[in-house]
């Protein structure tokens, strides 16, 4: 196991390099005259050229690389073009917000899903229907526009919940719960309905099995066959699917975080995009590297202590 | 030559599935749906000039969020534009945005999947390592990362993303490739000197064609959200009209025109949707098609065949005797068991069985598989497959299990009535230690504390003759061998003091020589424990060596029932007969055949 967990974490941390690289070659090298932009249309020569200095966009690409790599293994991110704050600041404080709002999201999505998911295996019939046909919907429907729906509705025209801001938890849970719960609800309708759809198939696959007529037959409840044998046995396939959807979870906060004025990531980034602000753009991804690399990291300990063959492996 | 022989290797199966594919979609509810929506959608993005009564650009101070009207059919937004006019030309540019980035994925993607598919090797690692690459980032935060370096171009960004849905082209393309690459008319095309070009042109990609279709239509709902997603967030190009962009200037005004929220949120969400529905519709009838009229249930050699015939029934006489007559223990009386079918009707597996087994007797069920001794072994302990019912009655200790329910039968399951079945390996939780097997049982159905359990778990271990029972009971199943986990089965079918056992060809799945020391084990264990057995096989020389009585099974039917002994002396019914010359040619040796050569040759030797 522990050889196992330092594979993977090796892997991962290959990953983690090439994706920067890529990441940063193809944001320096395509990036026009950024110093232009930084200083403005109406800016002399000579300011653009003080900038770029300043900046260092005078010096070779290989240079800047090296430079921001050094910087980088230390936790340096640099600092933002445009208003010099550090770039792990202007991440790490916005990060417990989208970090909770994601992983909110993906609990929930878990449960829902399970239970969903073991209800349309188990009980099957019109059950099984309504939750097959929801989650063709789920799935099909953006995320967005569901949010778009929910605060249109239940926001705007009814005023149940506030439609914008965000209230952190500490400062009042109550107003959090409600500052948080239309968009994780935006958020788990699609992964949700997916997650079933792959816990409905594992369950029924796991339902097939042999050794469930033979523990039914130890005099087993059906209870108990099925929510501590079958749903261990469904929950490896299910779990690396909600691994997959918590990535894109993750791309989908950064739309909902816009909708409902959540100042987290998302925010950071879509401002950061528009402006061509490099070094931070750099860092969200590499930050977000590094949260999909822990995460798989985490499912894979996981799918081990489910499955005794990925732990011996 | 070639020519003819790879046209008679005509890919199988897959090769028919799309065609008249498109007539069965229309005939499909939700595929015609569909395809009418996306129809009607293409065509309106298509005939745009010709159907926009205002030129989409065109912005007037005066109209600005103009409610609807006859000038402005769905208003005017919140720059003075024609809504219907600007959804109109957005829908070209969505639409072919969307196109785009499907058919760079899908050139890549199967590009890739077909090469890397067919070649395998390096190019296989390589291909796969990119791949997770590409999945490593949310796709939403890459094109982010794409719009900073290359600019609000839509065209570019979603070429981009074209290359970043690629990978579930490939994998949908390399895994059914992958799964005929060494297919034999693969293999035979390859022989009669086919090139590779033609090979994949002609046999591998009629293959992927069917998957390909499918997974087109779900990444097209996927292209189209993320592209509005993207042009919603404002990061698209604002000189052209898109679903994301008219979204994003209709919810900057959502208070004061909720109502313009709705008609872009139904451009994007109908297109979603039917491109969804489509490939569901897509799959059901691809399916549908690969596989005519799959039987479910079990497999039943002749149900249907064996006629209404009396059972042959041998009476107890004195050379008998020594069969157990202890009280009847289980007593089943016209036992039928059939499964509800998909078309209402219902098969029947086992008909009309009567057997009884007393304290301390083996009854062996014995016939050709599909005979439905299993099934009756089943229905005993009611643990049909789905679907399963029941009729006539199961007497066993004064109830008709019959007619128990669920949790009474339960109750019984383990400590009244236990089950050792015929595949030992696929029949152990393979997610659980073994010892945790065996204890959560005895816990249950004994009240037993965790450490009088694993005490137990132990002594029954080394009961059934495992050398080292500590290690067997911290050890995972896939740790140990066959002939252990049937030890480690019938260890747990014990463990609990039942009355009837039911063994399911117990033996049948183990080398032979482990055979013979797990029937010695069962003797065994159901002389100490005094148990009725039930055993289920196809071998009369398990029933010689273990039963007292025996039944013969033949479609679903007992055809002759008796004492062992006077089955042995005098089988009546023809199918038992047949049973036992099938023993006795398999262990006779070749005499016959050798005097027939030998005199052959000794009469040539006289000839000559």
């Amino acid at each position: 196991m522990y050889r196992f967990i330092v594979r993977r974490l090796a892997s991962g941390v290959v990953l983690i390099a090439i994706l920067t690289t890529l990441t940063f070659f193809l944001l320096y090298l395509s990036g026009g005259d950024i110093a232009r932009r930084i200083v403005g249309e109406g800016a002399t020569e000579e300011a653009v050229q003080a900038k770029a200095h300043e900046l260092g966009l005078d010096r070779s690409v290989w240079s800047q690389f090296t430079d921001w790599l050094s910087h980088a293994v230390s936790g340096d991110l640099g600092s933002s073009w445009f208003n010099g704050q550090p770039v792990s600041d202007a991440i790490s404080s916005r990060l417990s917000v989208t970090l909770s709002l994601v992983i909110g999201a993906t609990l929930l999505t878990a449960v829902l899903a399970t239970v969903l998911g073991v209800v349309a295996a188990t009980r099957g019939g019109w059950v099984d229907r309504v939750v097959q046909f929801l989650g063709v919907l789920g799935h099909a429907i953006p995320n967005f526009l569901i949010a778009i729906g929910l605060v249109s509705l239940l926001a705007v025209q009814w005023h149940w919940f506030d439609a914008t801001g965000y209230t952190e938890f500490a400062d009042s849970p109550s107003r959090w719960l409600s500052s948080i719960t239309l968009p994780v609800l935006a958020l788990v309708t699609g992964a949700v309905s997916s997650v079933a759809q792959q816990v409905r198939g594992a369950v029924i696959d796991a339902l097939r099995q042999d050794y469930v007529r033979t523990l039914r037959s130890r005099g087993l409840s059906e209870t108990r066959v099925i929510y501590r044998h079958v749903l261990r046995n469904a929950a490896g396939p299910a779990l690396s699917y909600l691994g997959v959807q918590f990535v894109g979870l993750i791309g989908g906060a950064v739309i909902i975080e816009q909708i409902f004025a959540i100042p987290g990531l998302g925010q950071v980034a879509v401002g950061a995009t528009s402006q061509g602000d490099i070094p931070l753009v750099m860092g969200l991804v590499m930050v977000t590297a590094v949260i999909v690399v822990v995460l798989n990291l985490l499912v894979d300990l996981a799918q081990g202590w489910l499955n005794p063959k990925v732990r011996h492996a | 030559m070639s020519e003819s022989l790879s046209a008679s290797l005509e890919t199988p199966a897959t090769a028919a599935a799309p065609k008249g594919l498109f007539r069965r979609l229309l005939k499909n509810p939700l595929g015609a749906a569909s395809l009418g929506v996306l129809t009607l959608i293409v065509l309106t993005a298509l005939l745009a000039p010709v159907l926009a009564p205002h030129d989409p650009d065109a912005a007037s101070a005066n109209d600005i969020l103009a409610s609807p009207s006859s000038n402005f059919l769905l208003g005017a937004d919140g720059s003075g534009h024609d809504i219907l006019s600007r959804l109109l030309y957005a829908s070209r540019v969505s639409l072919a945005g969307a196109a785009l980035a499907l058919a760079v994925a899908a050139a890549l993607g199967v590009t890739a999947g077909l090469v890397s598919g067919y070649y395998g090797r390096w190019f296989e690692t390589a291909s796969t390592w990119v791949t997770n690459l590409l999945m490593a980032l949310p796709g939403v935060v890459a094109l982010l990362a794409v719009r900073a370096a290359v600019g609000p171009s839509l065209w570019t960004t979603m070429a981009i993303f074209g290359v970043l849905l690629s990978p579930a082209f490939y994998r949908v393309v390399y895994t059914a490739v992958s799964g005929v690459r060494n297919e034999l008319y693969v293999d035979a095309a390859r022989v009669s000197g086919l090139r590779d070009p033609r090979i994949i042109s002609r046999h591998i990609l009629i293959v992927v064609r069917a998957p390909a279709i499918i997974l087109a239509a779900s990444i097209g709902s996927v292209a189209i959200a993320i592209q509005s997603g993207i042009t919603f967030l404002g990061l698209g190009d604002p000189s052209v009209p898109t679903w994301g962009g008219m979204l994003n200037d209709a919810f900057a005004n959502m208070y004061t025109a909720p109502l313009q929220l709705t008609w872009p949120s139904l451009a994007i969400g109908l297109t979603a949707i039917s491109l969804t529905l489509l490939s569901n519709a897509l799959r059901d009838e691809l399916e549908r098609s690969s596989r005519p009229k799959r039987r479910r249930g079990r497999r039943d050699a002749g149900t249907a065949t064996v006629r209404h015939e009396p059972v042959l029934v041998h009476e107890d006489t004195e050379d008998t005797e020594d069969a157990p007559s202890g009280e009847i223990l289980l007593d089943v009386q016209g036992l039928t068991v059939s499964y509800d079918q998909a078309d209402g009707s219902a098969k029947t597996v086992v008909e009309d069985v009567s057997l009884t087994v007393r304290r301390g007797e083996v009854h062996g069920l014995i016939g050709e598989s599909g005979s439905g001794k299993t099934q009756t072994a089943f229905a005993i302990m009611r643990l049909m497959p789905p679907g399963g019912q029941v009729a006539g009655s199961i007497l066993f200790e004064g109830a008709d299990l019959a007619r128990l329910s669920a949790k009474e039968m339960t109750r019984l399951r383990g400590k009244k009535i236990a089950y050792i079945p015929q595949e030992p390996m696929s029949n152990i939780d393979p997610s659980f230690s073994i010892g945790s097997q065996l204890v959560e049982p005895m816990r249950v159905q004994l009240g037993l504390s965790k450490a009088e359990a694993r005490d137990r778990a132990l002594r029954l271990l080394a009961r059934v003759g495992i050398p080292d029972p500590e290690r067997t009971f911290n050890a995972y199943p896939h740790e140990v061998s066959g002939g252990m986990a049937q030890r480690v089965l019938i260890a747990g079918a014990v463990s609990c003091d039942p009355d009837l056992l039911i063994a399911d060809e117990p033996t049948t799945a183990l080398d032979v020589t482990v055979q013979a020391e797990v029937l010695d084990l069962l003797r065994d264990l159901q002389s100490d424990l005094n148990m009725g057995v039930i055993l289920v096989t196809h071998n009369f020389g398990v029933v010689a060596d273990l039963c007292d009585r025996v039944s013969v099974m033949r479609g679903g039917r007992i055809v002759e029932t008796g004492a062992v002994q006077s089955i042995f002396d005098d089988p009546r019914h023809s199918y038992t007969q047949s049973l036992f010359e099938a023993i006795l040619d398999d262990s006779r040796p070749r005499g016959p055949l050798e005097t027939d050569v030998t005199a052959a040759a000794s009469t040539q030797g006289a000839s000559s």
